[in-house]
Order: C-alpha cells, then structure tokens, then sequence
C-alpha cells in the first residue's frame, strides 16, 4: 500500500519582483524607502543647515547661555539681574511659566467644575447662564481674552497717585489691596524666627488630615461605622497650626503695601500682565473643563444613582460613594489634557509682555544674541519635557482607574 | 336588583350628567408651574434665581447703554468723548472708518477688495455640497475647482498658474485611473510623478501662455494680506491641507512596519508636545536656515507649512481615535471578503472611522481657526495684530479698545459657534442614519 505523503510545497525561489508584489516582502520594500527619503530629507536641510551658516559666518554653540543676559525681568520668583547668566534669564522665565500654570491650572478646575455641575441645574436660569459662558469663552481665541483681559488692567485700573490725598479718588481693598493700572499690590508675608515650625505643624496637620480618612474609610469598610468626615478634617487642619502660630509669638506677619513718592512700596507687586495671563486662561480653560465635567457627570447612567438610591444610600452619599468615582473615571484625562493645552497655551504671554520662558528664552535671548536655532530648539525641549510628563503621569493615572474587566 | 337601581335614581346626591373638567389649580398649570419648577422649586433654587438675575442685570446695566449710546461718527478718540460729553458710550466710529482694515489689512489694493470678498462667498457654494447632504450633487465640481478659483481671486497674478496646478491634478488622477488596475501603490506613486512632471514642464509654458492670452488679475504678493482676511485664509487652507496629512499619519501609527510607525508616533507626539507659538517663531526665524541658500519663501507660506503641520498632528490623534472606535470585525470582515490593505481602508475601514472622528475633527478646526490669531505675535497682521499695530498706535484712536476687541471677539464668536453647531447638526444626521 503505497502511502500518501504530502506533496512537497513548490519551493518560489526569490525574484526581485516579489520586494513589490509579494505581501510578505512588500513591508521592507515600503518601509526601506521610506526610511531612506527620511534620510536623504534630513540630510537635505542638514547640508542648507550648514551652507547657510557657512554664509552667513555663525556656528552652533550654547556658550551665549553663559554670558550675561543685560536685561531685567520685572516679575520673578528668585533673586535676578542684569548681569545674571542668559541661563539663570531662561530658568527664572521657566519659573515663570509654571507659576502662571499652576495659578491657571487651579482657577480653571474650580471655575470649569463650578460651571460644568451648576450647567446640569435644574435651576433654568443658572443652567443658560452656564451654558452662556462656556460658549462665549470657548469661541472666541484666547489671545483675545488676554488681551482684553491685559488693557481693562492697564487702561481701566487707576494710576497709583489716585490713591493719594486725604480724600482719594481709588481706595485699597481691605487696606491690603491695591489694584492700579501697574499690577496689584498684595501684603507680603514676613518670615520671622520660629515660622519654620508653624509651617512644618501645617504640613503635619495635612498629613494628619489625609491619615484620618485614611482610617475613616477603612473603619466604615470593615465595621461598617460611619465616623464624621467634615468637621474633624477642618479642625485637625486648623487647630494646631493655629495653636502653634500663637504660642510662638505670632511668627508670621504681612506687610502691607504702601503709597510711598510715586509708587507703592512693601508688598507684593503682581504685575497686570500675570493678571491677565492667569484670569484669561482661567476663564478659558474653565469653559472647557465645564464642558469635560459635564459629559462625565452625564456618563454615569441614571440606573447608577436609582440602584444606590434602592440600596438606601441618601443622596449625598450616593453623590460621594457612586456617581463621583465613575464620573472622575471619565472626567480626569481630558482635564490633565486641559492642563496640558494651559501650560501650552501660557506661551501666549509674549503677547503682554510677561517674562516667561518664552519671553525670555524665545525673545529677548534670542533678539539679542541672535541664536534663534539653539533658543528655539531649547524652548521646544521644555515644553516636550513638561509634555510628556504630564502625558506620562495621565497615562499612570489610567491606568490604575481603568475598568478591571475579566 | 333592579330595586335599588329605581332607588339609586331617587337619590338625590346621585349626579347624573358629568361635570365639565375644572381647570388646573393656577400653580400647576402654565408659566406659574414652569416658573415654580425651574426656577423656585427650593429655597437655595430661589437664592441661586436672585444671584443670577442680579448678575444679569448688573452686567447688561453696565454694558446696554455703552453699546446703544455709541458714536458712529467720529474722526477721532477724542471726537467721539467729546460728542459723548462725559456719557457713556462706546467709540463705534473706528470700526466704521477702519472697517475695510480690519477686514483686509493695510496694504491690500483698496480697488481689490472686490476680489476676497468674491472668493469668500463662493467658498459657501463650494462647501455647500461637502457639509450638506442635501445640497445639489452637480455643485461638486465647482468645490473641486474652488481652490484654484480662489487662489486667482486673492492672489491675482496670470490665470495660467493656477489652471497650470489644477491641471496637474487632472493628469495625475488620469494617471491613477490607469495604473490603479494593478495596484494601489503604483496608482499613487504613478500619479504623483506623473503630477509634478506635468507641473515642472508647464512652468516653462506659461510665460508663453501668459502671453498670447494675458487674462490677469493685479497680483497681492503674500505680505500685502492682512486682517480677518488672513485668519480666514490661514484657517481655510490650512485645515484642508492638513485633513489628508492628518489622516495618513494616523493609518502610518496604525500600521504594523515599525519604521513608520515610530516616524509617525515622532511626528505626533513632538508636534503635539509644543505649543503653536515655537512652531511659528521656527517659521518666523529658524526655517529660513533650513532651505537652500538665497531661496524666498514668503512668510506666509513658511506659517501655513507650521500650522499644516501642527493641525495635522492633531487630527492624526482624532481619526486614530475613530479607527480605534471600529470594531475589530470590520477589519477582519475586509480581510475576509479578499480586499488588500488599500481597497480595505478605502471602502471599509477609513468611511465608518471618519464618520466617528467628524466632531473631533470639527473641535480641531475651531481650535486652529482661534489659534491663528497667534501669528499676531511673528509681527503678521492678522486681525489682532492690525488692532495691536496700526489701528490702537495710531494717534486718531489710541486707547480703544473695547470696541475693537468687542468686534474681533464677536467676528470669531460667530464663525466658531456657526462651525460648532453645525457640527452638533451633523452628528444628529449621522446618528439617526445609522440606526
């Protein structure tokens, strides 16, 4: 009985044709040129790159970061002047920008979830007027707001010599506060010996806070008893910084601003430019988030609120325990997002003249020294970095809340 | 039985006609019900009522009598306060006298004007066929030959630049059409070869051209446009530009060669990770050195290159979106029915994914139509920069700038919520199509 073997596959011996018809080698044919048009593109502006610098007599070099920067920011976090490095110019601007960021990043959550849960009122009027703001400041450019923002704090507020005289034209807010049409003074707090400790017992007291719900929590879930959340929180907070504050002596003291010659002197001066950056972005980006807070409120379907509702949770508990945790699920990313597009987007303060690092690094470095490639190139490398940092911590983020499904 | 009913009908209490229905109690019924609902239903409902209509008063107090008490003639700042006489009013007069500025920039021909504003409203017509299903079928040619059209409107120059162009297109898709029987790739690569040959030869024609038939328009060069003109210009092309780019760089991060793939990811990922103002300070000052020595590229197409690029970025994220919404069965489903990769993405896959990426895509035009008012920092006057530079510099109308804020915000606001209710507009087409 003869057996029956498998006839031995017809062996294609490799044409060149194949690199273009075959499937199986198409994949390198395609992915080789494309590489190799990447290559000879780069190349291409690599070779103008140096022809053109070539001409015009310049180099490539960073040393100019180096060599003092001769020019003064006028709002800065840390020590700065004139004859300080382009570098140290560069990092105050960087500094800069994450203030104005964090300022805006918080403004705008408080704005954009105020906005976003009073536009699913059942109040009528608050729920139009909601949905007023969000469609007037997402659809008009926040350049525009922050410049409308900047002239009503140049143009509209007084000059500082309103404040003058017995009888003033502008008076300061709670003796504490002046608004004039060069930035916003604010009492500045002055450190004294013994301060350290009231901040290390407030620090203290925030960990306190944390550990205690910490321990809330995990008492409700194995014994099923409620301790109260609210009060003991504020009070853990509170009291013994308070108490600190007082048996030391009082260590912390403001220093209010005062109409000196032409000016105010002592306090804080906020200029109208971060003012306006930080409202305008605020209130832009508010809209959005109110926009990012609502579709997640209304993702958690209402059978949700109707089985906690059955399992006879009352509605605030039902709003902490069932709706809030789904509804972060899908609210958190786009809102890190929205961070991320502030940050982005507080590059627009070279447009009011506010020193951050695009100001200083992307403008008055680059005007002056004339190393555009390296300034820009620099520049770019930061806000990647902030970028996917951010995207990095978002992703961790989704991670951990991602539904655990089988 | 029927005793008690012969007793029943002596009773006296017993109603035998039906009363006519009474009317709702005043409370439950009609405006008193919707107000009492909506707006008063508990004390915190009637205090967040009173906030509200305070703050409305408070802002249309402050705003209604500047806005209706404008002046509208008026030379001059000074003028318009001394008309007002210490009321308050607004200055409308700048935009009646730099109107024509604001709209086309300086130094655009005064007797041109004609010209954009043609190529504007013929843009409805073209994207009539494109953004309503409904619109008549036979306009599509006129969208396909709209661009072209539009470039000799703004542009000017010889007509036979831009025929030139648009007949490159028709030689390379008559290339394709022949060569796509055998495959996609040698369609595609066939026809832009075929293309920019076409085009390279008739640069040495139309001079000629030019010659024996000189139809031409007065030719703007690039730098002479300005105001809202040049956000409309920068948005319109830009975001059709940047559709097609868009959308191959999201098939190239989809696909399975990893050269691509991570040229693409690269790409996205650092255009995505910078803000818009480094890309167009790179236009303004950096690009330069990476083209060939003494070559003029004018400013305004180094800017659209930046923007194409980066609006490209970010549609690239929201069709990768859409394509990830497909089920997976789709893909199979093609594979299964025999269609290569080209045919599968053109008639399955890329369809249905763009349908789901349609109000991303919008969200993303808005965005880069807002954004191009930055190319106001790169010293461009665009409607914010003509505001920031010539108009408040000038000593007629230093220190308006309610007015011609107001009315920069109200132009985009229109645009801008227009794009976006239309986008809500179209999803609800599409959804009840699908069901």
């Amino acid at each position: 009985m003869a057996s029956v073997t498998d006839p031995e596959p017809p062996r294609e011996s490799f044409r060149l044709s194949m690199l273009l018809n075959d499937t199986r080698y198409r994949g390198y044919t395609f992915q080789f040129i494309a590489l190799l048009l990447l290559i000879l593109f780069m190349a291409y502006l690599g070779w103008n790159l140096v022809r053109n610098l070539v001409d015009q007599g310049q180099d490539i070099s960073f040393e100019f970061m180096g060599q003092p920067a001769s020019y003064d920011i006028n709002q800065r976090l840390i020590p700065y002047d004139s004859q300080d490095t382009h570098l140290r110019a560069a990092f105050v601007g960087v500094l800069n920008t994450l203030l104005v960021a964090f300022l805006g990043c918080v403004t705008a959550t408080v704005l954009g979830v105020l906005a976003g849960v009073l536009r699913l009122s059942k109040n009528w009027l608050v729920a139009k007027l909601m949905a007023f703001y969000v469609e007037i400041f997402r659809n008009v450019p926040v350049l525009i707001w922050i410049l409308i923002i900047f002239f009503v704090m140049t143009a509209a507020l007084p000059a500082p010599s309103a404040f003058r005289g017995d009888d003033p034209d502008s008076s300061m807010l709670f003796g504490a506060f002046a608004f004039t049409n060069r930035g916003v003074y604010v009492p500045r707090p002055i450190w004294e010996a013994g301060s350290a400790i009231v901040v290390a017992v407030f620090l203290a007291s925030l960990v306190a806070v944390f550990a205690y719900r910490r321990y809330a929590t995990k008492l409700l879930y194995d014994t099923g008893r409620l301790l109260p959340m609210g009060w003991p929180s504020l009070a853990i907070l509170i009291v013994p910084t308070l108490l600190a504050f007082f048996a030391l002596g009082q260590p912390i003291s403001l220093e209010y601003p005062e109409l000196r010659g032409f000016n105010f002197q002592d306090g804080i001066q906020v200029r109208g430019s971060l003012i306006a950056l930080w409202f305008a972005l605020a209130i832009y980006t508010g809209a959005f988030i109110a926009e990012n807070v609502r579709a997640g409120i209304m993702s958690v379907s209402h059978g949700q609120t109707e089985a906690a509702a059955a399992l006879g949770l009352r509605p605030r508990r039902i709003m902490s325990l069932v709706i809030l945790p789904q509804a972060l699920r899908v609210v958190i990313p786009p809102v890190i997002s929205q961070y991320l597009n502030l940050t982005k987007n507080s590059s627009l303060a070279i447009a009011v003249g506010y020193m951050d690092v695009t100001g200083t690094l992307g403008g008055i470095t680059l005007n002056q020294t004339g190393r555009a490639i390296e300034s820009v190139m620099l520049l770019m490398l930061f806000y990647l970095v902030i970028s996917l940092t951010i995207s990095a911590v978002m992703n961790l983020y989704n991670n951990a809340v991602k539904l655990k499904e089988r | 039985m029927s005793d008690t009913h012969a007793q029943a009908a002596q009773l006296a209490f017993v109603r035998t006609e039906t009363i006519p229905p009474a009317p709702p109690p005043v409370a439950e019924a009609g405006i008193v019900k919707w107000l009492r609902e909506n707006l008063f239903s508990s004390v915190g409902n009637t205090l967040l009522t009173l906030v509200s209509l305070w703050a409305i008063w408070w802002v249309l107090s402050a705003t209604m009598p500047w806005i209706f008490n404008g002046v509208w003639n008026a030379d001059s700042l000074r003028e318009c306060r001394e008309i007002l006489d210490g009321a308050t009013g607004a200055c409308w007069a700048v935009i009646r006298e730099r109107w024509t500025q604001l709209l086309f920039g300086v130094t655009y021909p005064a007797d041109s004007y004609w010209r954009p504003t043609l190529a504007f409203v013929l843009l409805f017509v073209a994207l009539a066929p494109v953004l309503f299903p409904k619109a008549p079928r036979n306009l599509l040619p006129f969208t396909a030959i709209y661009p072209f059209l539009a470039y000799f409107l703004v542009w000017g120059g010889s007509v036979w630049v831009p025929v030139m162009a648009a007949a490159g297109f028709v030689v390379g898709y008559l290339v394709f059409q022949r060569l796509v029987a055998q495959s996609f790739a040698m369609g595609f690569f066939g026809a832009i070869a075929a293309a920019l040959v076409f085009w390279s030869l008739s640069g040495l024609v139309t001079p000629t051209l030019t010659a024996i038939a000189p139809v031409t328009l007065e030719a703007v060069p690039s730098r002479d446009m300005g105001g809202f003109m040049l956000n409309l210009i920068l948005g319109t092309v830009c975001v059709s530009l940047s559709l097609p780019i868009g959308i191959a760089l999201a098939l190239g991060r989809q696909s399975d060669m990893p050269i691509i793939k991570w040229i693409c990811v690269i790409f996205i990922e650092f255009i995505r990770g910078v803000p818009l103002i480094t890309l167009l300070f790179v236009a303004n000052v950096v690009l330069a050195y990476f083209l060939p020595p003494n070559s003029t590229f004018d400013l305004i197409l180094r800017v659209i290159i930046m923007i194409t690029m980066f609006a490209s970025a970010y549609i690239a994220e929201v069709v990768r979106g859409g394509l990830a919404a497909l089920p997976k069965g789709q893909y199979e489903a093609a594979a299964a029915l025999g269609l290569d990769y080209p045919q599968a993405m053109r008639l399955i896959i890329l369809p249905q994914a763009l349908k789901i990426s349609i109000p991303g895509i919008v969200n993303v035009a808005v965005g880069l139509f807002k954004d191009t008012t930055l190319v106001s920092v790169i010293a461009m006057f665009d409607l914010v920069g003509m505001i920031r530079g010539p108009i408040l510099a000038s000593t007629e109308w230093n220190g308006v700038y309610w007015e011609l804020f107001g009315f920069a915000a109200a132009l985009f606001f229109v645009v801008c919520y227009g794009i976006s209710q239309y986008s809500q507009w179209l999803e609800r087409q599409l959804q009840t199509e699908r069901r």
